[in-house]
């Protein structure tokens, strides 16, 4: 099981990357390489060419600016899980971020490689949706900016051209206190989700919900997010009954049936888990109003 | 064949030069190239763990690494552990006292995520433990002598570290 | 085949009555006429141990017995280890300490070691390493298996 003979490039810049992506037919781009260097061993891609990412300066940050978190793309889920500033001011990532593989991959991998390999249960996938994520690439036009919500537009297929090399991920902040909870189901930790569910919730003065988000990854091609149950919860008071009431309508989506669990089974897990990751979100939900 | 490049990096604290094929794993440079073949290989696309090194005191599944990516660096394997040639490691010698391996095929890469581990979490839990192992497989023992082996390392490596009275 | 017989086995305290050819061994008479399956079959030529029996303060290998060879005996099994909801001290023992893995061999590794116990509870440990070696594992390398039955055997002495 060894990689497929294909020239290998490091670049040390982002216009070097996409000078390459520009000339390269057939190229991949090597971030983290805990999903690409699999799909090589096993020869399931045979690019005949390989463009190493993990040398090219400013692509690896965490600032916050204007309410929202920019995010370099080969900035590695080690850094974002020990990162203060993402704990504090996005905890759903932190809390997803623990369940994404292993130390050993963390360690390696990166939130821009995730996002564009999308597999359908990855944990950060799911949590950009959740977020409503923005993302940057770059390509020989320049830059442009992806909503989240129109990035994956086929089975592990994100919507970046060929010749673009995704640069940054943006992520809208919460305020502080807002309810959040990452829930996932898989047999073993650290195995990919067979279905997960993140919950947002933020609460006027009066204590009733003014705003929600809950997002089921793992059910098909990508992160779905329950609109009916965000639309059902608004005005709401929190509490159990609710959320059990509410999200029903989980089991109405589409999933996928395979090895690991039929589609009516990942129905079923979605209205628990999603159920699970609201009365959690609930009780991180700080009473005072929202300030932000 | 392909592209070939020259790598330096150095290796349990010893230096190496060498020039590679751009195609070759890290795994495949260590355990051909190098000689070390301390560090094993068993699924060769990163779920088994055996494979663990720690790069610039990091662990990483070295199968899933080009030895190109590995210039510059510095890298620990198995081989590296042991303080010197007749002396074990506290970590090692709670393996051995507790039975915490019996073929031996994933006990290198569990050992090299250990080392990182302790080292981070001088005092974990069970259940902490458990986590920390959970990128490395074994099929032999069921976990429990691995943990409990983890545990006692734990306590060894606080007594040593914690000056006598 | 040939001409069966009306035999009675009595196993953990409780007569059964069966029909079976002479030929026929008493672990399978115990596992298929009996219907307790907690006694299992190895290697059914008498090297694995896991088919291990107490017959009248003896342990034996099952598999190298008849069933009629057992008729007017006091056969116990696995099933017969534990006092109702109670444990056997070597069945918390084997729990407390990891001293199985899939569990195939247990049950011959506790009648065995139950009976070696009961016979001479003051053994001592190189000797009882010498009984215990008579039976196999493929699963748990033995540490923890000696360490369980050692472990019982200082409670069962009431140390």
């Amino acid at each position: 099981m060894k990689p497929p003979p294909f020239q290998y490039y490091d670049p040390r810049t982002l216009a070097d990357v996409v000078g390459l992506l520009g000339r390269l037919e057939n190229a991949k781009l090597l971030a983290g390489g805990q999903s690409l260097m699999p799909m090589l061993n096993m020869r399931f891609v045979l690019p005949d060419h390989v463009i190493d990412l993990n040398r090219v300066d400013g692509l690896s940050y965490i600032r916050e600016r204007d309410r929202a978190l920019e995010i370099g793309a080969m900035t590695r889920q080690r850094d974002l899980e020990f990162s203060d500033v993402v704990r504090a001011r996005c905890p759903l990532v932190h809390e997803a971020i623990l369940e994404v593989g292993h130390r050993q991959t963390r360690n390696r991998g990166t939130i821009g490689g995730s996002l564009c390999h999308l597999d359908p249960a990855a944990e950060l996938v799911s949590v950009a949706a959740a977020l409503d994520a923005t993302v940057t690439v770059a390509g020989p036009n320049g830059t442009r900016e992806i909503a989240f919500a129109d990035f994956p537009v086929a089975y592990m297929s994100p919507a970046i051209e060929p010749q673009e090399v995704l640069t940054e991920v943006r992520i809208p902040t919460w305020p502080p206190g807002h309810g959040y909870a990452f829930v996932e189901f898989s047999r073993r930790h650290g195995d990919f989700a067979i279905v997960s569910a993140a919950a947002l919730i933020e609460a006027d003065g009066s204590g009733k919900i003014s705003r929600a988000s809950v997002t089921l990854g793992g059910m098909g091609q990508g992160p779905v997010r329950a609109r009916d149950v965000e639309q059902a919860l608004l005005g709401q008071a929190p509490n159990e009954d609710l959320f059990r009431e509410v999200c029903e309508s989980c089991r109405a989506i589409e999933a996928m049936d395979d090895i690991h669990a039929s589609a009516g089974y990942r129905q079923h897990l979605a209205a628990v888990l999603a159920r699970r990751a609201l009365t959690k979100a609930a009780a991180r939900l700080q009473a005072a109003p929202s300030m932000h | 064949m392909t592209d070939k490049r020259t790598i330096t990096l150095a290796v349990n604290g010893t230096r190496y030069e060498r020039e590679v094929e751009v195609r070759f794993t890290l795994a495949d440079f260590i355990r051909h190239e190098l000689g070390l073949t301390g560090t094993h290989l068993g699924c060769e696309h990163g779920v088994c763990g055996a494979c663990t090194i720690l790069l610039d005191g990091l662990s990483a599944r070295s199968c899933l690494m080009l030895a190109v990516q590995a210039d510059g660096h510095e890298i620990l394997t198995v081989e590296g552990i042991a303080p010197s040639a007749d002396k074990l490691h506290p970590l090692q010698e709670a393996f051995r006292d507790n039975h915490g391996l019996q073929c031996g095929f994933c006990t290198p890469g569990i050992l090299t995520t250990l080392i990182e581990f302790l080292r981070d979490n001088p005092d974990p839990t069970e259940q902490e433990v458990r986590i920390a192992i959970s990128g490395n497989l074994c099929r032999c023992t069921g976990y429990q002598n691995i943990v409990i082996a983890a545990l006692d390392a734990a306590k060894r490596l606080q007594a040593q570290a914690a000056p006598s009275p | 085949m040939s001409e069966k017989l009306d035999i009675t086995l009595n196993i953990n305290g409780r007569d059964y009555a069966i029909r079976v050819e002479p030929r026929k061994t008493l672990v399978d008479a115990i596992r298929d006429e009996c219907g307790q399956t907690g006694t299992h079959i190895g290697c059914e030529h008498g090297v694995c141990g896991a088919c291990t029996i107490i017959l009248d303060d003896e342990a034996v290998r099952s598999c190298l017995m008849f069933a009629v060879q057992a008729v007017g005996k006091r056969i116990r099994t696995i099933e017969g280890l534990a006092d109702g909801d109670t444990l056997h001290p070597l069945q918390r023992a084997f729990m407390e300490h990891h001293g199985l893995q899939c569990g195939f061999c247990t049950p011959g590794f506790l009648m065995l070691a139950a009976n070696v116990l009961e016979q001479r509870p003051d053994i001592d440990d190189e000797e009882l390493i010498d009984v215990l070696a008579s039976n196999l594992c493929r699963c748990t390398g033995y540490q923890n298996i000696i360490k369980a039955v050692r472990a019982a055997a200082r409670e069962m002495r009431g140390a």
